[in-house]
């Protein structure tokens, strides 16, 4: 059955306090989800408030402030800092979205952050997305075609090419997945809304000559019917995509093909 | 995922089953049909609100009146079972719970249409 309530061993205890320096004038405290697998213990919060005059503006400026100068033990994935390369995605204040480019001033009281929700949790904010990704490798995201390699570009008008926008920006942060609930509720079997945006985006290109078999691979009661347009793909994705408008245009592709 | 398959054989898992849209279709049909069919319903109930036994029947006695009211207990009774369906491949993981809950609720979803359609049948052939 659903669990609505956390097991035992994932409950959330108080953590340390980290207080701001002493001539710090403007402050911000930022509680943070930390779970050590080693340790053994109950995941805990651990409260660290910040010198504001003395931190970048985003989130993730922050959590490398954090981590460099009062707790090198915090664990989190970061990479490009611009909103391209998807790793700093966490659940900050209760939406998903990436720490880069979230700015600290745009944020109300305590700022919460925990790892994207649902998910195994490797340590602090690091989710495991192993399944994830091997759900985008399943859908098979490269171009397949039977006919004989052009000798150039393969050509694309750019109306058909228009059909990509909204799709190819997609960073594959995990944002939309890990807020979905039904994705939450069957990970095992449904692809959830970023891997069918994916699997929308080659649907969709005109250059893809295996547009039939892709359809063919999704239909299926639960790895695309899982979706129940609960909508919080959408509202929560960084780059301000639409994974619910791919999956609905997907559902459409099926009704048409079948008479 | 600790497991020693690879995360591909598992993410691929038994593969596609090759349905499912018929289910979808016949979810959005359904709605559709119940959205007249519903104001049909309700101005009816209110036409007859506060008339007599006899005055009920006898206007159920049209075989215009009962075959609409028929065919809304039909789709009532198919929608409801493509919804619960849903709600019970969502929540209920353990495989022998989840069949034996999709089977009790279509016979009960069944029973209950056809009675309800007899009943609409045994006031028009004036048996009640």
């Amino acid at each position: 059955m659903a669990e609505f309530r956390l097991p035992k061993n994932s409950r959330i205890s108080k953590g340390k306090r980290y207080p701001a320096p002493k001539d710090a004038k403007n402050t911000k405290t930022f509680r943070i989800y930390r779970w050590e697998p080693e340790a053994g213990e109950n995941p805990r919060v651990d409260s660290y408030t910040l010198d504001l005059d003395r931190c970048g503006p985003m989130v993730l400026d922050a959590l490398i402030k954090i981590k460099n100068e009062i707790d090198p033990t915090l664990a989190f994935r970061r990479s490009c800092r611009e909103g391209i390369c998807g790793s700093c995605a966490f659940n900050i204040d209760g939406k998903n979205t990436l720490a880069c480019i979230t700015r600290i001033e745009d944020t109300d009281g305590d700022v919460r952050i925990y790892p994207l929700p649902h998910m195994p949790i490797v340590k602090d904010l690091v989710p495991d997305l192993t399944h994830f990704y091997a759900q985008l490798e399943s859908i098979e995201p490269w171009i397949k075609t039977d006919s004989p390699a052009p000798t150039r570009e393969r050509l694309q008008t750019p109306e058909d090419r228009a059909k990509l926008d909204g799709f190819y920006e997609c960073i594959l942060c995990a944002c939309c997945s890990t807020a979905c609930p039904s994705y939450w509720w069957n990970p095992e079997r449904y692809l959830g809304p970023a891997v069918l945006l994916q699997a929308y985006r080659w649907i969709v290109d005109s250059r893809d000559e295996a547009t039939g078999d892709r359809l063919d691979e999704l239909e299926d009661p639960f790895k695309l019917y899982r979706c129940h347009t609960i909508m919080n793909c959408t509202s929560t994705c960084p780059k301000g995509l639409n994974p619910a408008k791919a999956i609905a245009e997907t559902k459409k592709l099926m009704v048409e093909r079948r008479g | 995922m600790s497991s020693i398959r690879s995360s591909l054989a598992g993410a691929r898992g038994l593969g596609s089953a090759k349905s499912g849209t018929g289910h979808f279709w016949a979810q959005r049909v359904s709605a559709i049909a119940l959205v007249p069919l519903t104001l049909w319903f309700v101005a009816c109930l209110a036409s007859q609100f506060g008339a007599s036994y006899s005055s009920v029947t006898n206007w159920l006695s049209s075989p215009f009146q009962a075959s609409l009211l028929a065919i809304y207990l039909a789709a009532i009774f198919y929608h409801s079972q493509l919804g619960l369906q849903t709600i019970i491949e969502d929540y209920v993981h353990m495989e022998a719970a989840k069949i034996g809950a999709l089977i009790s609720l279509q016979l009960i979803n069944i029973l209950l249409a056809v009675s309800a359609i007899v009943s609409v049948l045994m006031i028009l052939v004036g048996a009640a």
